[in-house]
């Protein structure tokens, strides 16, 4: 017998005793919980997500479409951090200030090729205000996995109004979970020693959010 | 479960080393009470929450009713998305999978992200058996580790551990394993992260094969999601070419739709944020995005067994997010090495008599390391009724009778006058003997005061035949003291 089966064969004799229940899985799993808490108008939304955002210590600014570019370069030119790794769909007018060496983001990359670069510019997917979270999925103009990982800084651009929304459920509606995604929400952290919450432990360690709209 | 636990004292006397251990018991109060608090700021700003909570309670208890066919569709989506599935019905089993999918890609060493599974499984010490080095990323899986100590807590496992004891691991046992710790390197938390982050990153760039868990399984997509803070787990997940990933056939829920309960409550129950830092959701393999191959190893390990039982079956609803073990009074005297488990506090008093079965002396005297005074069951984000289960293991215990193990039936001798009996005793004794465990305990039991037996069940009863039990009180003494100002206003 295969362990499969062996498995399979467990289960259902653990289950002898449980009547057949043949409802639509949406009928038998009642949801009287919120779509949102609140429902706050758009404008609050974004101010939500902002203050949630600097709570976890996230550094928000805010930008329209004509000062991003410089807004870009200063925030880049500051860190002077070396190297800064480009999704190859990222809006090219948003780095069009910013003097600085680029890093495609390609396939053949090594891991420690990556770990040259000092910041890294995507868009997002989506942002959730409640909890104060970006949402990459892997979209040309934010790229792979992994080059909002290994650098030590990362600046991230939301339109807002457009791409925020309120709450968890909103968010797992607009997502596809085909796609890859990765949820962020502040830098990296850790509260392993003695419960003191402390920034930046293997992802990067400065987290930039621009409000764009 | 694991070689690591085998022999292991029986909870009395475990607990009782750590009770006289001042700096452990200073770190686990500061600890537990500092999280308690902030668990209780977090919950409070979703006016939803007890809806929330019975959701997930349903959600759970629907899966596990039909956990056969959300199997059998999951691995049909992991399959379809570029995966493949594995199934072990036991640790041994899982391990030689492990083992066998390393020694396939020609490595020796992988990175790990904590994962419970794995502990439970002894994985590492499996691997090292098989010649493969296995390193732990978690910061206090690291400390661990290095330390060549064992995990006290579900959530920081180096609970137990104050910043000047982890500076000296750091320093001492660093160069060993890999890129050793700063000369001069001080107490100061962002230090030793500092210093974490550099020993491990090495590890990280060169890693080709990593082993991880899996918070939620979905059937509906076959999507693997991965909670976590400190960003080894995406380092896990992303740069290498091969992940393995072994997972409680547990952890699986229908729809993508489910994740919207968990991933509100279960932030909040265990690290009291909003949102944890990074969330990690993939489905199979993605072309040029992360690792080229993808295996999840289905592990059952006492899981069907546990399913078998009416009552206690509902411990397989855990989402492990550590609150029942932060707000229990015997837990935080006692520490997490006192359960001899990889699952500490009340969830491991009734997950791991379940998994592994009453027959040993720590295992027996699990079902008596509590109180009963049922805040594990308030805070519990998916509503197990840990108390009763409690109960259910003690008649167990001391009455013997069926149960399922490994799969095939069978009827449990009664400890009486076994050492599992003694063991059993002698944990409820320590219980009975902390004025404070008692109080909570206390508290509930006049609350269900018409519902208790004038004589304890199991070895309570046994013990009240030698010593009388009081009879509960409508409210405790203290509660009156308390609410009546010592009885000074006059009221009753
Ligand atoms: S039993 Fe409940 S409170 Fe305890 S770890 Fe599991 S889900 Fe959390």
């Amino acid at each position: 017998m295969s362990s499969r089966d062996r498995v399979l064969g467990r289960v259902r004799r653990a289950l002898a005793d449980v009547t057949p229940d043949d409802r639509p899985y949406e009928e038998a799993v009642r949801r009287d919980y919120l779509r949102e808490h609140g429902g706050p108008t758009a404008r609050r939304t974004v101010e939500l997500l902002a203050e949630n955002l600097a709570d976890y210590r996230a550094i928000v600014h805010r930008s329209g479409a004509s000062e991003l570019p410089s807004l870009i370069a200063r925030l880049l030119a500051a860190r002077d951090a070396g190297p800064v790794v480009v999704p190859s769909g990222l809006d090219e007018g948003w780095l069009a200030a910013a003097d600085v060496t680029r890093i495609p983001d390609r396939a053949e990359s090594t891991p420690a090729d990556l770990d040259r670069a000092g910041s890294v510019v995507t868009a997002c997917a989506v942002a959730i205000a409640e909890t104060g979270t970006i949402v990459l999925d892997g979209s040309p103009d934010q790229g792979r996995r992994r080059i909002s990982l290994v650098p030590d800084h990362h600046i991230c651009v939301v339109r807002v109004p457009d791409q925020v929304v309120s709450s968890v459920p909103q968010a797992l509606e607009r997502l596809d979970p085909a796609r890859p995604l990765t949820w962020i929400s502040g830098p990296s952290a850790t509260s392993d020693i003695e419960l003191d919450r402390v920034e930046g432990v293997h992802g990067p360690r400065t987290l930039e959010v621009i409000l764009l709209g | 479960m694991t070689g690591t636990y085998l022999g292991m004292p029986a909870f009395p006397q475990a607990a009782r080393d750590a009770v006289r251990d001042p700096v452990l018991r200073g770190n686990l109060r500061h600890a537990t009470h500092t999280i308690r608090a902030k668990r209780a700021r977090a919950v409070g700003e979703l006016s939803d929450w007890a809806e929330l909570r019975e959701a997930g309670r349903r959600i759970k208890d629907h899966t596990l009713r039909h956990l056969d066919r959300y199997l059998v569709q999951l691995e049909e989506s992991v399959t379809a998305a570029g995966g493949t599935v594995h199934w072990a019905a036991d640790a041994g089993e899982a391990n030689r999978i492990v083992a066998r999918l390393v020694k396939e890609t020609g490595e020796s060493e992988v990175v790990k992200v904590k994962s419970m599974a794995t502990q439970e499984i002894g994985l590492n010490e499996a691997l090292e058996a098989e010649g493969i080095r296995a390193y732990e990323t978690d910061l206090a899986e690291l400390i661990v580790q290095l330390g060549r100590d064992r995990p006290s807590h579900i959530l920081v496992p180096a609970i137990h551990l104050n910043r000047g004891e982890i500076r000296d691991v750091f320093r001492s046992e660093m160069g060993a394993w890999g890129r050793p710790a700063p000369e001069d390197l001080t107490d100061a938390p962002a230090e030793l992260a500092e210093a974490a982050r550099l020993h491990l990153r090495e590890k990280f760039l060169r890693a080709k094969v990593a082993v991880s868990g899996a918070n939620f399984m979905v059937a509906e997509t076959g999507t693997l999601v991965v909670v976590e803070s400190e960003g080894n787990g995406r380092m896990c997940l992303t740069l290498p070419q091969t992940l393995i990933s072994v997972v409680g056939i547990e952890k699986v829920v229908p729809t993508w739709r489910d994740l919207e309960v968990f991933l509100q409550t279960l932030p909040r129950s265990s690290t009291a944020e909003r949102m944890n830092p990074y969330t990690s959701m993939w489905t199979g393999t993605t072309d040029e995005d992360g690792p080229r191959a993808f295996h999840l190893v289905l592990l059952d390990n006492g899981r069907t067994d546990t399913l078998a039982d009416q009552v206690g079956r509902q411990a397989l609803r855990c989402i492990r997010c550590s609150a029942c073990l932060n707000v229990c009074p015997v837990y935080e005297r006692a520490g997490g090495h006192a359960y001899g488990s990889v699952y500490p506090g009340p969830i491991g008093a009734i997950l791991s008599p379940q998994l592994r079965g009453t027959g040993s002396e720590i295992d027996a005297s699990l079902p008596y390391a509590s109180s009963l005074c049922g805040a594990c069951y308030e805070v519990c984000p998916v509503a197990i009724d840990i108390p009763e289960v409690l109960v259910h293991l003690r008649e167990r215990v001391v009455e013997g009778g069926p149960a399922v193990r490994q799969g095939n039936k069978v009827v449990l001798r009664p400890a009486r006058g076994h050492a599992a009996e003694r063991a059993a005793m002698r944990a409820a004794r320590w219980v009975f003997a902390r004025p404070g465990a008692l109080r909570a305990g206390q508290r509930l039991a006049s609350r269900t005061r018409r519902l208790h037996p004038r004589a304890l069940p199991g070895p309570g009863r046994a013990w009240s035949g030698t010593r009388d039990l009081p009879a509960v009180p409508p409210e405790p003494f203290r509660d009156w003291w308390q609410r009546t100002n010592g009885g000074k206003d006059g009221t009753e």
